[in-house]
């Protein structure tokens, strides 16, 4: 329920909807912003450029480059176990290929290496699906319409993502993101479709053409749990509730294995394995410069602590997402993700005053920038705590497109409002920008292999597809492109590797003696596994 | 404040809570019964009682606030019956169901499902709909099953029905959609090698020339 004083910034906005419904219709959207008002935009208000957030790498392959000051303690860290603590010779589990996550990229490389012959086991540290996949609304991109094209999406991730993306990993993301779709709906995803077959599609932000495939706005779930049904028909085995606390390798310095954790009776177990597939999603319950974040409860950055002890390099890992709209109020939901769709369907960005300040469909990173620029300026509404939102006016949705709308398009965002006495039909909702993906990570080549051999890596824990900043639907078609290539890969990699005669933690060893030389002296251990919200104030 | 009662001790939290924060507040450090607290993966199914009223309550703690009095357990694991099968080789025929899930035929129709459903889903409609076959309309009314599996606990007959649902939602992406010929037709082009020759010319575009393409190209209404 909102505030009075809400509730008079209210009518601001209604005061001017007629106007701006008018305006859209005659086809008069907000101006786009020049590339020079966006590189200002970004400089001045975008969290990655506030350089006393960042610090120094002193150890490890990116020594000397920056990264948020919180996962810099977590890669410069001390390990969970040493390596004397633990038998490697007692084998618990023994497979051709491991994968650690249980998300949509871990599945689906499951999936592809199971239908490649290798023997495969998942480990995850919650249940299976228990990932940002399952939470992702919004759709999915993919060129298969006749006024689009493979190119023409590269050229949009590559602008979006400041022209950063390694182009190889870009070519492949796009190159087969239509058959990444067509193994989707093979497999019994229920994409939205006209009665004829064709596939709804919208624009989502800094897209020339309108190929965001969705299935309502339960996109990711819908994909996650299909996924997820197909590896338990092929009985895949799940370890889960056990996380991977450390990349085991063999004497010649191969991935061989990992070290895991039950997450519950703490016992620890060897798992030997001739490839191995690192899946295990972002970071944005790391809270990054004290953001919400509309991240899955155990998005903690774990493989990129592996991958960094084990000596693979990150790509950068400077540069995160903030959604432009997380839910700014009520309380119980903030940092919740409100999908672009919401825009992607016609809901403007709305000031204090009743303003349309903005093109609703910039990319995230201009977005995001813009609505911090805006309450900087006294343009936002005040939510709690000293927080402040800016109206994203979801009534305008029914207005363009009729009644009934927003329960068949979004049905989630819908639920979630209501369960607070919101009704975003009748009245606009408050946002501000929400932690929302890690767009650098471990650093892979074409065949999803990192700079370690036979340790692969697939999903959010992957650097350098996105660029600096990821456009919506990339992600959903990113983890079953990258997914499905590294099950693949790390099959076939499988059938000409020897199991490991003898297994090594000395790496370990080797990473915690250069902490030492480089005169780090901390308390923290990683990786860190789960946030911790015990008795504080709940995030 | 307000009082709750987590599987029976009391302790005192603030009430704009939800029931996951209220735990967590009061000390909890959470392995199990805790997902994506946004209401989408179903992992904190709870069960709840005002103290002094008849009524068994069921939710998702992350999209739940705390009430005064308010006695709470969580459902963190629910033993579901899930039968494998192979997408490529079933059909979408009424005897699908009959294999795979023949206890959905002996539903008695108590409808404690659909009230127990932390979506307000329709239940056992849609596990009606399963038992005619009628598999379009059973993905129709399950789509949104966050799968948390309340229903099922509830269920006097033993059905699981989110995996129902999930069989009748593969089914109909799989055998009863209409297929989508634009991308049967891309698909074949990309194999073919028909897009090709459009991707290896802008992938040897300098920055330059990339830039100046990107910000001038045009958008489709």
């Amino acid at each position: 329920m909102y505030t009075n004083e809400m509730l008079e910034s209210i009518k601001k906005v209604e005061a001017t909807r007629e106007a701006r419904l008018a305006a859209v219709r005659a086809g008069n959207h907000p101006r786009r912003m020049t590339a020079e008002e966006k590189d200002q935009v970004l400089l001045e208000n975008h969290p990655d450029h506030i350089k006393s957030q960042f610090a120094e790498l002193v150890i490890g392959p990116n020594k000397g480059e920056k990264v948020p000051l919180e996962l810099a303690e977590i890669l410069q860290a001390n390990p969970r176990v040493k390596s004397g603590d633990v038998d490697l010779t007692k084998i618990d589990y023994d497979v051709d290929v491991l994968i650690i996550g249980g998300g949509g990229a871990g599945s689906a490389a499951a999936i592809m290496a199971h239908e490649n012959g290798a023997n495969v086991m998942i480990v995850t540290k919650l249940r299976h699906g228990d990932a940002n996949t399952m939470m992702a609304e919004g759709g999915i991109q993919a060129a298969d319409k006749p006024n689009d094209s493979p190119a023409q999406h590269y050229l949009d991730v590559m602008g979006g993502g400041h022209f950063k993306n390694v182009p190889e990993l870009v070519y492949k993301l796009v190159n087969d993101a239509p058959i990444c779709i067509k193994w989707l709906n093979d497999l019994g995803v229920m994409f939205d479709k006209e009665a004829d077959g064709t596939m709804v599609t919208t624009h989502g932000g800094g897209t020339s053409r309108k190929r965001m495939h969705a299935c309502k706005d339960y996109s990711g779930a819908e994909i996650m749990r299909v996924l997820r049904d197909e590896v338990q028909n092929r009985e895949i085995p799940v370890v889960d509730f056990t996380s991977a606390i450390e990349i085991i390798k063999d004497e010649n310095g191969k991935a061989a294995g990992a070290l895991l954790m039950n997450m519950e009776t703490k016992e620890l177990l060897v798992a030997r394995a001739k490839t191995v597939v690192i899946a295990t999603g972002g970071a944005g319950r790391m809270h990054y410069q004290g953001f919400p974040t509309s991240n899955h409860y155990g998005a903690t950055a774990d493989g990129l602590v592996l991958a960094y002890r084990a000596g693979a390099p990150l790509l950068y890992a400077h540069t995160l997402q903030y959604h432009p709209t997380g839910a700014a109020f009520p309380s119980q939901i903030f940092g919740a993700l409100v999908t672009e769709k919401v825009r992607s369907i016609g809901a403007q960005l709305i000031n204090a005053d009743g303003e349309a300040f903005m093109y609703p469909l910039e990319t995230r990173d201009v977005c995001a920038s813009s609505v911090i620029r805006e309450c900087r300026r006294g343009k936002g509404v005040e939510t709690f705590d000293g927080g402040q939102g800016i109206w994203l006016d979801s009534p305008m949705i029914e207005l363009l497109h009729g009644e009934g709308t927003i329960e068949k398009r979004i049905p989630a965002m819908m639920r979630m409002y209501l369960k607070y006495g919101i009704d975003m039909r009748k009245q606009p909702i408050l946002i501000y920008p929400t932690l929302h993906y890690q767009n650098g990570g471990i650093k892979i080549g074409e065949n999803g292999m990192s700079d370690v051999e036979n340790l692969f890596v697939a999903g959010e824990a992957v650097g350098g597809i996105h660029g600096e900043n990821r456009l919506m639907g990339n992600s959903l078609l990113d983890i079953i492109v990258f997914g499905r290539n590294a099950g693949v890969n790390a099959a076939a990699t499988a059938k000409n590797t020897k199991t490991a005669e003898k297994l090594t933690l000395s790496h370990v060893d080797a990473f915690v003696k250069e902490m030492a030389d480089a005169g780090i002296k901390t308390d923290v251990v990683s990786p860190k596994l789960l946030p911790n919200y015990t008795n504080q104030k709940p995030i | 404040m307000v009082n709750i009662y987590l599987y029976g001790k009391k302790y005192e939290v603030p009430a704009s809570l939800t029931i996951i924060n209220a735990m967590e507040y009061a000390g909890y450090q959470l392995v199990r019964g805790v997902g994506c607290r946004c209401g989408f993966c179903g992992a904190c199914a709870t069960i709840y009682r005002i103290k002094g009223q008849q009524e068994l309550k069921a939710c998702l703690a992350c999209q739940t606030k705390v009430e005064d009095n308010m006695y709470i357990a969580t459902l963190p694991f629910f033993p579901l019956v899930k039968q494998p099968y192979d997408i490529k080789k079933v059909k979408p025929t009424e005897q699908i169901m009959m294999q795979l899930y023949p206890e959905i035929y002996a539903c008695i129709g108590c409808n404690a499902c659909t009230k127990s459903c932390t979506q307000d889903l329709n239940v056992m409609q849609y596990i009606a709909y399963a038992q005619r076959g009628e598999y379009e309309k059973c993905a129709e009314e399950s789509f949104d099953c966050v799968m948390c599996g309340v229903c099922s606990s509830r269920c006097p007959a033993g059905i699981t029905h989110p995996q129902v649902g999930l069989l009748a939602r593969r089914l109909t992406g799989k055998y009863l959609a209409p297929e989508t010929q634009h991308l049967l037709e891309r698909v074949a082009e990309i194999e073919a090698g028909d897009c090709e020759a459009a991707l290896q010319d802008i992938m040897k575009k300098t920055a330059e020339e990339l830039k100046e393409m990107y910000n001038n190209r045009d958008f489709e209404k």
